[in-house]
Order: C-alpha cells, then sequence, then structure tokens
C-alpha cells in the first residue's frame, strides 16, 4: 500500500478521529463545539485533496495547459466552511444562553441541575 | 409560462419570504406572511403533483445550465408526494402557531422565530426537490441550523440544552453525509443523482461505494433518530414550543427517510443497497428494538410530549421495517405511514399545544378531567391517539394494514408479532391519557375551558384528515404505490 502517497488522507483520518473523540469524550459545552470543528475542518481536507489532478496545473485558463486540476471540490467545500462557520457560531451562542440560565457552561453540571429539579 | 417556474418557486418563494419577515419584524405581519407563504408552497406542491400525474416527471434546469453542470431539480412521484406533506403541514400548523406562538415566545422575538420557521421550510422543500446531491447537503444544513433556532425559542431552559444536544449530533450526521457525498463525487465525478446512479453501476464493487454508502446511511440514521441514534430527539421535541413539536414531527425525520430512500433505492440501486450491502438484516433489528423500547419508554413518560417524541421513535421503526422487507409492498407501506404518520402526529401535537395554552403544562397529572373541560381538544387527542393505535377507520389503521400485509407476503412472521405488538403498547400509552382526562379528578384550581378557534381548527383539520385518510385511500395509498413503484424501477 501507498502509505506515503496518501498522506493527506492519513492527516484527514487523525483530525477526524481527534475531533470527534473530543465531541465524545469532553464535558465541556465550548470544547465539545471546538471538536466538531476540528471534525468538520478533516472533511474539508478531503475534498481539497480530491480536488488534485496528476500532474494538473492552477485551474486557470492559459495556453500550453491541458491538464487542470478539479476547481469544483474547492467551491463545494466553500459552501461548507460557511455552513461551519453559521454552525459554529449557533452553537456558541447556544453555549452563552445555556450559561446564563445555569451558570455553568460544564455537562455533568448542567445535568445535576436539572436532576435536582 | 408560470407553470413551467414552479419548481424553483416552490423553494425561491420561501426563500426570500424568509429575510422579509425579519424586516417586518412585528408578530402579526409575521406570522401572516408565514401564513401565506406556507399556503402559496401548498398550491405550488399540488400543481407539481398534478404536473406529475400528467407527465410523469418533471425536470428542471436551474438557470438554463444542463443537468450535469448545473443544478437540477428532479421531481418525480416520489418527492412531489413528500412537497405535499411538508407544505400541508406547515400551513396547517402555521394557523395554529399564531396564538401559540403569542402565549409561549416574547413579542420582540416573534418576527424571528417566523423567520427561522420560513428557512426551516425552505430548507425541507429544497432537500426534497433537489435532484442534486451537495445541493441536498447544503437545504439540509438550512433546514437543520433553524430548527436549532426553533427548538431553542422553548420557554423551558432545558429547550437549550435540548437544542445544543441537537446541534452537536445534528450536524456530526450532516457531516457523516458530506463525507458521504464526497466519497461519491470522488468516484463517479459528478452530483447529480441520476447521473451518479449510471456511472455508479460499473465502480459499485468498490471500497469507496461501501465506504460512501456507510457514511451516508449512519449520517442519515442520525437525522431521522433511527434507534441508537435516536438521543437528541425526545428533548427536542418535549421542550421545543408547541408549534415548533408538530411542525418537526410531521415533517423534519419524514424528509429525511425520503433521503434516505432516494439514496437507497435512485442512487446505489436496491441490488447494492439491500443485496450487497447488509441492510435489510440491519434495519429489521434496528426497526424493530426501536418499535418496541421507544413503545416501552413512552408508557413511562410523564411529560406527554415527550411520550409522543417516544412513540415518533417507535413510529420510525414502522417505517424503517417496511424498507427492510425490500419489495414494493414494503416500500408502499413506508411511504405511507410516511403521510399517515404525519396527519396523527401532527393532531397529537397540536392538541397537546391546546392544552398547553390552557393550562401551560402537558403533565399527565395535570390533565385530571380535562375531557369535560376542554372536550373538542380531547377529542382530537382521541382521534390522533386511536389512529397511532391503528383502530380500523382511521389513518394509522390503513398503514399498519399495508405493513403486515407486506411483512406476511414476504412471509416475515416475526414482524407481524412485532407490529402488532407495538400497536398493543400504543394502546397502554395512549389508554392513559384517555383514562386520566375522562375518569381521573379535576384540579380544582384550575379552571378554564376551550382553546381559541384558530388553535382548534388546524387541529381539527388534522383530526379530520386522520379519519378520511383512514377511510378514503384513493390518494394517499394510491400517490404512495406511484411512489414507490417509481423508487423501485429506478428512474423512468
Amino acid at each position: 500500500m501507498n502509505v506515503a502517497g496518501l498522506y493527506n488522507y492519513w492527516i484527514v483520518i487523525l483530525l477526524m478521529m481527534t475531533g470527534f473523540y473530543v465531541v465524545i469524550s469532553s464535558g465541556n459545552l465550548v470544547k465539545k463545539i471546538i471538536g466538531l470543528n476540528l471534525f468538520q475542518a478533516s472533511v474539508f481536507i478531503l475534498y481539497i485533496s480530491m480536488g488534485k489532478v496528476m500532474n494538473g496545473a492552477v485551474p486557470i485558463l492559459r495556453e500550453g495547459v491541458t491538464t487542470y486540476s478539479n476547481p469544483l471540490p474547492h467551491v463545494l467545500i466553500l459552501t461548507a466552511i460557511v455552513v461551519g462557520v453559521a454552525t459554529t457560531a449557533l452553537g456558541l451562542a447556544l453555549v452563552v444562553r445555556i450559561r446564563e440560565a445555569y451558570g455553568s457552561v460544564e455537562e455533568d453540571d448542567i445535568h445535576r441541575q436539572d436532576e435536582s429539579l | 409560462m408560470i407553470s413551467a417556474q414552479l419548481p424553483a418557486l416552490q423553494v425561491v418563494v420561501p426563500l426570500l419570504a424568509a429575510p422579509l419577515c425579519l424586516v417586518l419584524h412585528r408578530p402579526f405581519a409575521a406570522w401572516l406572511l408565514t401564513f401565506v407563504v406556507s399556503g402559496i408552497s401548498l398550491l405550488v406542491s399540488v400543481a407539481l403533483l398534478g404536473q406529475i400525474l400528467e407527465q410523469g416527471v418533471i425536470d428542471y434546469a436551474f438557470g438554463g445550465w444542463a443537468a450535469p453542470f448545473g443544478i437540477a431539480y428532479h421531481i418525480d412521484f416520489a418527492n412531489a408526494y413528500v412537497l405535499l406533506i411538508v407544505t400541508a403541514i406547515s400551513t396547517v400548523v402555521s394557523i395554529f402557531a399564531k396564538r401559540s406562538v403569542a402565549s409561549e415566545i416574547e413579542a420582540h422575538s416573534q418576527g424571528l422565530f417566523y423567520t427561522a420557521w420560513l428557512l426551516c421550510l425552505t430548507g425541507l422543500l429544497g432537500i426534497t426537490i433537489t435532484g442534486d446531491a451537495f445541493n441536498l447537503f447544503v437545504f439540509l444544513e438550512i433546514s437543520s441550523l433553524s430548527s436549532y433556532v426553533l427548538i431553542a425559542m422553548g420557554n423551558d431552559r432545558k429547550a437549550l440544552t435540548a437544542a445544543y444536544q441537537y446541534l452537536i449530533m445534528g450536524t456530526i450526521g450532516a457531516t457523516f453525509i458530506l463525507i458521504g457525498i464526497g466519497l461519491l463525487y470522488m468516484l463517479t465525478g459528478t452530483l447529480n443523482m441520476l447521473d451518479m446512479a449510471q456511472r455508479l453501476i460499473t465502480v459499485a464493487d468498490s471500497r469507496t461505494a461501501r465506504t460512501g454508502f456507510a457514511f451516508l446511511t449512519v449520517g442519515l440514521g442520525l437525522k431521522i433518530a433511527l434507534f441508537p441514534l435516536h438521543l437528541w430527539l425526545p428533548n427536542a421535541y418535549a421542550y421545543a414550543p408547541s408549534a415548533v413539536s408538530a411542525f418537526l414531527a410531521a415533517t423534519a425525520t419524514k424528509v429525511a427517510v425520503y433521503v434516505l430512500l432516494r439514496f437507497m433505492f435512485s442512487v446505489f440501486g436496491i441490488d447494492f443497497a439491500l443485496g450487497a450491502m447488509p441492510l435489510s438484516t440491519m434495519l429489521v433489528v434496528l426497526g424493530s428494538v426501536a418499535v418496541l423500547s421507544a413503545s416501552t419508554v413512552a408508557i413511562f413518560q410523564h411529560n406527554l410530549k415527550r411520550m409522543l417524541a417516544y412513540s415518533s421513535i417507535a413510529q420510525i421503526g414502522y417505517l424503517v421495517l417496511g424498507v427492510s422487507l425490500a419489495t414494493p409492498a414494503g416500500l408502499t407501506a413506508t411511504l405511507l405511514h410516511l403521510f399517515n404518520h404525519a396527519l396523527m402526529k401532527g393532531a397529537l401535537f397540536l392538541a397537546l399545544g391546546c392544552i398547553a395554552w390552557r393550562l401551560g403544562s402537558v403533565r399527565l397529572g395535570d390533565l385530571g378531567g380535562l375531557g369535560y373541560r376542554m372536550p373538542w381538544t380531547m377529542g382530537v387527542f382521541v382521534i390522533g391517539g386511536l389512529s397511532l393505535i391503528g383502530l380500523p377507520l382511521t389513518a394509522g389503521f390503513i398503514s399498519k394494514w399495508y405493513l403486515v400485509l407486506a411483512a406476511v407476503e414476504r412471509g416475515w412472521w416475526p414482524v407481524v408479532l412485532i407490529i402488532i405488538a407495538g400497536s398493543l403498547l400504543a394502546v397502554i400509552y395512549v389508554w392513559r391519557v384517555i383514562e386520566t382526562a375522562y375518569l381521573g379528578k379535576t384540579k380544582e384550581a384550575v379552571s378554564g375551558t376551550e382553546a381559541p378557534l384558530s388553535m382548534l381548527v388546524p387541529a381539527w383539520l388534522l383530526a379530520i384528515a386522520n379519519l378520511y385518510f383512514g377511510m378514503h385511500t384513493e390518494l394517499s395509498a394510491g400517490i404512495a404505490s406511484q411512489a414507490a413503484m417509481v423508487l423501485f424501477g429506478g428512474q423512468p
């Protein structure tokens, strides 16, 4: 197997698992959002990597160039990045509201307050 | 002229109305706009269904860019049917929303509420109508982000944690879907679903295709709230504003089920999805466990909205069981239950909305004697409850009947038993409510009578629809079987 040639994809998997682990294991609501961000960022790299065409040039029309890299995945992921930013903003806004309501951003703490009611 | 532009109008009208709603800001104006736009969307979806009945399929190329390059909308029986469900529920529930929202949400954020509502509607309609895989992801996120906002507007502080939990799980699900679509794009070099289906035939037997399929299924499983991935749903439905619970319960998971069907049947093809991959077995097991466990948990809930939320998870189980049968009859049952479940859960959540408006609570203990003080509201609940159980002459009976027949046809008797057991469990949790409301002691401190007409009328509309579609199945079952044929035969 071509391990070194799949360099990008190893990074993707590493980032994805790190992010996913943080989302699952962390009890802090802000840290969870950061984990989610890492998780999403790994997918951005997956998309960006797949746009590269072997020996392809920058996708700007020029004379004498016949092979271009595929620009479409980059455009797609631009949209996904915007979605990611919106999700992060909304998530953090919710965390602010949760802190106002519970006085804490720790999951255990919040859970305990709900249970005691 | 305008009839050719209907597919675009279906999505563009609510999308443009959303910022307008934000500018209007005044609660009444925002509500009126939401109601009118939902109504227009309903008319558009009815007109689209009419066109489909005449010509079979509609292909709409956005901006005149032909299909594989531009974004194409592809409408056939299956998505015209789901569009009709979503727009009809949005229209009926938006009538209800006026008084309900006024009592649950502060005046200055009602404009924002209706903006989020319209965005959610846009997203759901976009997911359903589009024929482009990436476009689907974008609409999915539009609907998800706005539904997190809608849920967080509930007046209990638990609504915030519920919305947060949904945001985390929903985003993981959406990202899984994004990975799945990315892998498919790597493999086929196209995002158009029809194109993708054709190119997948030759490359389906590869690890990339299987991984992509797995990511898509798990991601959609989160959105559907398929058992073990359902944890976000009970709190989200229980603490959202009443109108939002009714709207989302009747539409959001339905649309996600539609997307799963679209990918399984139209993109990957039934041979791959249910043959080469062991999905059928998994769906039978997960669907059965969902029906039995969620129904059992529902029996022990004191918050009735939470009870209905668990019942929704059980109903998802029925939908999945229908898919796992891998026959046209099973798929028809699933699509029919999609429609009927929207009607019954809509009616039940609206009835609870009326109760919440009057009592300020939907806890079982507060309902004593309510059947005599709010006879019309409880009437809706009883009809919806009977439909949920699946009593003859209600819509719920029809879909369970189709499902049982489909299971018998395959000779899957254990599945038949599970469906019947699920119905018996439903009898128990519906009966608890009816018993308390009609035979329980009235609390003396509570006074007051019926909910206002603007809330009762939409609730009764859905209740009557439950009875109507329990006796006249030409429309619901007819279109459902056509849609199942379309999905089964691949694209015509």
